[in-house]
Order: C-alpha cells, then structure tokens, then sequence
C-alpha cells in the first residue's frame, strides 16, 4: 500500500454517521474510523449516531475549530439528501463549503448490502476514496452574476393572472403574455365553480380587468413564444406577436363592424355551439377590451373584396387597420412563469361515444356554456340538434381519462364538475331526470365531499357504477349501453343528451415550448416538475417556473395556490442583487482545444460556444454534468473539483491500492 | 396472486389485478342475458382466487366477439381471460363441455363455430 501524494498541510476530519440502525446494522463504523485514521492526511475521526442532528453538526464544527481541520468527510447517507446541511455546518466553522464531501455509505452500501464484513471493508474504501478527492479539491466562491428585474408570464389564464398580479403587486415589472386573443383562460367559459357555486366571471373579471390596468404589467394577447435563450436572472426572450387589424385604442366596442360582416364561423368562446363574425370580440368582458378580425375568416384582407367593417360609416373611430404587421417584441426576464394551461381531450378519439356523429352528445365545456347566464341559449340549456330542454341527461365520468387506450391519469376535477353539473341543471330543469356513470367518485379537495353529497341528497341524481361501453343513436333518441356494477344488471337508457366528462390534456404544441425553454415534460406530456414534493414549482431549469394545468389537470383552488407560489419563487429571485452558480463547472484549456466542436453538441444545456475558434464554457449555463468532459477527444476539458487527476487517485482509492 | 390468477396469466398473459372493476367489458356484452355472473365479476372472483367460477357459464357463453378486450379502459384482453377460464376447465381430465359430434353444424353460423372451437374437447 503506497501513501498518497498529499501536502503536508491538509489536515483532514472524517466523521462516519450511524444514522440510526440504517448504517450501524451493517457497517462497523468505529472500524471505518480506525482504518482512516491510517491515511497520512486524517487527522481526526469520529462516528455518532446521528450526524446531521445538531449535536452531530456541533461535532463537526469544533472538530474543525480545534484541529484546524482544513476538508471534512461525511460518511453518511446520499449527497443528495445532506450536502447542503453539511456544507452550511464547515461554512459556520469558517471552511469552505467546497472542502466538504460526502461518502455515501447508506444508498451504496449498508443499505444494498447484508455482510457486515464486507460492507463495512466497502465503507473504509468509499470513505478514503472521497478523501482521496478532497484533499485535491480547490476552495471555490460561487459564480455572481447580475440580472434584469423583470418577469415574464407565458398564459393569461387564471394562473397566468394570478401569478403577474402577485409579482406585479411586488413592485416588479411583468410581461404576460397569452397565444389568444383575450386573457381569462377556460375559467372565463365557466358558469359557476364548485365546491361554493361562485359565478365563475363574478371572481375572474375583476382579476382580467386589473391586468390590463396595473402599471407593472404589459399585456401582449395574440402572442407566443418564439425563441428563449439565457439562463436565470438572464433570459433573454423573443416573442411573435401575431396582427389583429383592430387597435384596442382606438375601438370603442360600438358592434357595427360585426353588423356589417357577410362571415359567420363557429365561437370558440362558446365552444362550436353559436357562431361569431369574423370580425369579433371573444366575450362582451374580454381584456383587452376590443375587437379583432380573424384574418383566416376575413374575406378582406385585401379591401377590393370585402373590407365593410373599415369603411368610415362603419368604423366611426377608424380602428380597423388591414395593414396591421406580426411583430417580434424582444426582451430580458429575470424568472419566468409557465401556465400554459390544458385543452379538453378531443371526444371524437372515442369512437365508441361518436361526439363527432351524434349532436347531443356534447362536452363537459361544451355543458358549462350551455349553463352560463351568457351562453349560447342564454342559461337555459337547450340541446344542439333541436333546441329542445333536454329532460333526460347522462354524464359519462371518465370519458378517456383512467383508460389506457386514451389518457392513463385521473384528470381529478371530473367527479366534482360532472355533480356541479347536475345540480345546475337541476336548478333549470327541476323535472329533469339525470343519470350519472361513474367508476369511483374522487372528490379529493377541501368541501368536495360535502359537495358531493348535497348533490346526492337535493337532486335526486341516480348515480350508476360501472362504465358506458357505447352511446349510439335510435329513433331520434340517444341511446346508453351501460352497466350497474352494483345491482348486476345490464342498463339500455334512453336520454335526450349525454355530457362526456373529458380529462384535461395539455395544451397543443406543448412539446414546441417545453423544447424552446429546456424544460421538460412527463409521459402525459404535462410539463414536468423538479420534485414532485420539494420543488412542486420549479421546472429543471432553474428560473423557469410551472403554474395551473400545464402542470397537472387541477381545479382552481389548486392552479391559483401553485401561481402564487411561482410568484413567490420568481420573486425570490427577481429581489436578489446577483445571481449565484454553482463553481463546480467544466473549464476548457482552450490553447490546447483543437476546435472540434463535439463538446458544444453534446452539451444539454447549450453551455459551449466557440470564441475565436476554441471552446468556451458559458460559466452561468453550466450545470457541471461533466458530459463534454468525457466527450473530449483532446482531454482538454475539466470539470473543476472533479479533475481526471482526482477521479484517477478515487478509483485507486476503491480499487484498494492506495 | 391468487393460484387461479397465476394460471390465468400463464395461459393468456394477461394480468387481471390490472382490473378496476369498471364494468365496462359487461356493459359492451351481448349475451349477459344468457350468462349467470357478468364478465368484469367473473374476473373479480379470478383476483380473489376464487374457483367456483371455472363451474360458470360465463366464459362458456362467451363468443369471443372482442367487444370488451378492444373496449377495456386498462387495455385488458378480457375475452382471452375467458378463453383462459375455458383452458383451465379443458385440461382437466374427463372434462367434456360440448360434444362435437352430436352439434349440428350446418346450423351453426361460422362465427359460433370459430367462437366454439375454443369451446371443444374429445
């Protein structure tokens, strides 16, 4: 066994933790200290129950104190879990954060393995290896750099809203911005909102209204992100804004021009059950507060062939503008918040309901518009093929949610709405009689059970369990085929219109933006969280932040709760006066670099240009991976306090030849 | 696992604890009528292990028209689960269900006798 090359200097601690039975059971930790204390560097070795407990912590520090230790060694459980704990101890102690490591003898050892021999024999080598690095680790600060005070908030809906509106109310400029071409979001279509029955506009106008008033806040409807580039604190952001031949200053909301307009297609606000100009405002509350033409429904983007709405007598205030051009509108960010929002899972995916055949059998937004007061029969619910009031009503819970062959998830708000459902239209129809089919009721959230039952008891609702197989048309009825699971028995209903409870999917070309932003997404296809519990906010890259629907299907409460706390986390950094990086970071000997660029594709996180012709690492971007490292054909890349050199001694170190 | 939902496996490949009771395979069933326990709690009694009902008709009606297996929201192949319920029943020594013999083809429509094929032993 050959001493390893060390600096007399270096005088360093080990401190080997039990935690409990969880390392004590299988590795003899006071053997582990009598083995290091061989290694020419160790000065000091200990073991204790529980190490990061404070009395653990206080160990450490008076260790260092007394010895004058110069690195210290936690022999305990993952990096991952304690660190950061660690390392704020050595810093109280007055040593560099960076001459702490961490030998992780819980994960990789006590707790994948049962011979204490052995494993305790592995300990030792874990443990001399991490001293094998520490010795060699320089003492770093990290990396400061300044940032724009500002944010940036992609999706006006009510978590885009909340979320500008908090940051905003802070005193920090916002830039919301939203793909249509009003804020408001699905929740603008609502009629009223469980579990309190709040008239959905009553709570969200006056939110859409101070929007477009705050001083803090720039509003860009009919935009969408084109390129992000940057990194926290600096993003640097390109967004398309797309014309909308109305200028919102200038109308004044009169309605002639969609008097005059020979186009009619179908309202998307309504969800395809009325029709709109192709000049037209989304909704009478609709921030901002204007017109717009739909230039893909126009007949007269060239005014030789229509252009009635901008002619003098129609447009008193002269707002139309054909000539309106898309612009691009760059800008910093310091944070950014992601609330992009969900879509409904398109019905006609399930075949065997055949939405897109039979005309009464519509969605569950498509229902909330037939409720609302400002909907397309005026509250009173009137099915689509005939306008009767439908008597007979059937809800389908989990119409392609919790179906592998749709979307495998519970889209969580269904069971509530579809109840919400029923007691409206109870309310409108009180003779109606309505069937729901469902497979579990699932009103997870606060009073929802309560809900639930208040519609059980007033409205007489049957509940079904078990699933619809198939929705078929007969004599001009609506036929169910479905079964009661309880009763045994097969069901053949007759009803005058069936409303599919569909899951929340995420909004189309999420994938784009999620590439465009170096965020990621799940297996849904919802953008994906940095921890499902610790950082239920934060996407992987850091500054960029997830709110509402995009994230999870999730009802109000919960999308207004998590945009609150992507304010509160982009406001964390928007008050800082610098930006902190970690120091680990790769750094390139660009004399020897011979300019193949392998390292710049194989960098995920875009951290490598060229500067005249040799690699550069873009200190702030790196994330320390260590993958051009490898990459590097002319071994010129390092990855600081992780060099070849150190890695080479560790694996002697585990190899047991040093 | 249940003994019998182990068989069941091994014969169909098919894992019935995937299986949340939906009833959506017996909602989508044409011959309920004839059967004496429905489809999704037949394979409710294989998830418990519970034999009496390899002595069901259930999977014996069953025509194997694949309503349920295309239908089944946790993409079980429920109509093989059946087959397999038949297979069990087959394989054992003396058993005899339909005798082919004694059936009248001619009068069977080509989609029972595809159907009943499964069905047959001798």
């Amino acid at each position: 066994m050959e001493p390893s090359l060390v600096s007399d200097k270096e005088k360093i601690g080990v401190f080997a933790c039990h935690c409990g039975r969880n390392i004590a059971a299988t590795i003899d930790t006071e053997r582990v200290v009598e083995e290091v204390l061989k290694h020419p560097a160790v000065v000091h070795a200990e073991h204790y129950e529980y190490m990061c407990s404070d009395p653990g912590q206080e160990l450490i520090e008076t260790a260092i104190r007394e010895k004058r230790l110069t690195g210290v060694i936690v022999a305990a459980c993952s990096p991952s879990l304690h660190e950061v704990t660690f390392r704020e101890t050595v810093k109280r102690a007055d040593l560099n954060i960076y001459k702490c490591e961490i030998a992780n003898i819980r994960e990789q050892d006590s707790w994948v393995h049962e011979n204490k021999e052995k494993a305790t024999e592995k300990a030792v080598k874990l443990t001399k290896s991490a001293i094998e690095k520490i010795i060699r680790n320089e003492a770093l600060s990290p990396i400061k750099v300044g940032l724009h005070k500002k944010a940036l908030v992609i999706g006006g809906g009510v978590a885009g809203i909340r979320a500008a509106l908090d940051i905003a109310d802070a005193g920090f400029p916002v830039v919301l911005i939203e793909k249509t071409a009003t804020v408001g979001g699905h929740m603008a279509q609502l009629a009223e909102t469980f579990p309190t029955l709040d008239c959905a506009s009553c709570i969200l106008t006056p939110l859409m209204s101070a929007v477009a008033h705050h001083p803090n806040i720039e509003l860009h409807t009919l935009s969408e992100i084109e390129n992000v580039e940057g990194y926290v604190g600096n993003f640097h952001v390109r967004i398309k804004k797309h014309p909308r031949y109305v200028e919102p200053d200038k109308c004044n909301l009169c309605n002639e021009c969609e008097n005059v307009c020979p186009v009619a297609v179908p309202s998307e606000f309504d969800e395809g059950l009325s029709l709109r100009k192709a000049v037209f405002i989304p909704f009478p509350q609709a921030v901002p507060s204007s017109y717009l033409i739909d230039a893909n429904a126009c007949l007269g983007m060239s005014p030789l062939i229509c252009g009635k709405c901008a002619e003098p007598e129609v447009c008193g205030p002269q707002a139309v503008n054909f000539d309106d051009q898309e612009k691009i509108i760059e800008d910093d960010f310091g944070a950014i918040v992601v609330a992009t929002g969900y879509e409904l899972y398109n019905p006609t995916n399930l075949g065997e309901y055949g939405a897109d055949v039979y005309p009464d059998v519509i969605t569950s937004l498509q229902f909330e518009r037939l409720l609302s007061p400002s909907g397309p029969t005026g509250g009173i619910p009137r099915r689509p093929s005939d306008e009767k009031i439908p008597k007979r009503i059937a809800f389908i819970h989990c119409a392609g949610s919790r179906d592998e062959r749709h979307q495998p998830y519970c889209s969580h708000i269904c069971c509530t709405y579809s109840a919400k459902h029923a007691l409206l239209f109870k309310e409108l129809v009180p003779d109606a009689e309505i069937h729901s089919f469902y497979i579990d009721i699932r009103a997870v959230g606060k009073n929802y059970e309560d809900f639930i039952r208040r519609v059980q008891e007033e409205t007489g609702i049957h509940y079904t369990r078990g699933k619809v197989s198939r929705i078929y048309e007969q004599d001009g009825k609506v036929k169910v085929l479905g079964v009661d699971t309880l009763l045994d028995e097969r069901i053949e209903l007759e009803v005058d219109m069936v409303v599919l409870a569909l899951p929340m999917v995420p909004f189309q070309g999420v994938k784009d933006l999620a590439g465009k932003m170096r965020i990621q997404i799940d297996g849904n296809n919802f953008l994906q969280e940095l921890h499902p519990k610790l950082h239920p906010v934060e996407s992987a890259t850091s500054g960029i932040f997830l709110a509402g629907a995009a994230q999870s299907p999730k009802d109000i409460q919960d999308t207004v709760s998590q945009a609150g706390a992507c304010a509160s986390k982009a406001l964390g950094i928007l008050t800082q006066e610098k930006i902190s990086h970690i120091p680990t970071v790769a750094n390139v000997d660009e004399e020897n670099c011979s300019s193949c660029r392998f390292c710049i594709s194989v960098c995920p996180y875009r951290a490598i240009k060229t500067i005249d012709d040799k690699a550069h690492v873009e200190e702030v971007l790196c994330e320390g991976c260590g993958i051009c490292v490898s990459a590097c054909p002319s071994g010129v890349i390092d990855l600081r306090n992780h060099t070849d050199k150190q890695v080479g001694f560790m694996i002697k170190a585990l190899a047991g030849e040093i | 696992m249940s003994e019998l939902a182990e068989r069941v496996t091994e014969i169909c490949g098919q894992n019935v604890y995937s299986c949340y009771q939906c009833g959506n395979c017996s909602a989508g069933c044409m011959f309920t009528d004839e059967m004496d326990t429905l489809p999704h709690q037949a394979i409710a009694r294989v998830q418990k292990g519970d034999a009496s009902v390899l002595e069901m008709d259930v999977s014996w009606i069953c025509a194997s028209c694949f309503v349920c297996s295309v239908r089944c929201p946790r993409g079980l192949d429920v109509a093989a689960i059946m087959e397999a319920l038949r297979e069990i029943k087959i394989r054992q020594k003396g058993f005899t269900k339909l005798d082919l013999r004694k059936t009248d083809l001619e009068k069977l429509p080509q989609i029972a006798i595809t159907a009943a094929a499964q069905k047959f032993t001798w």
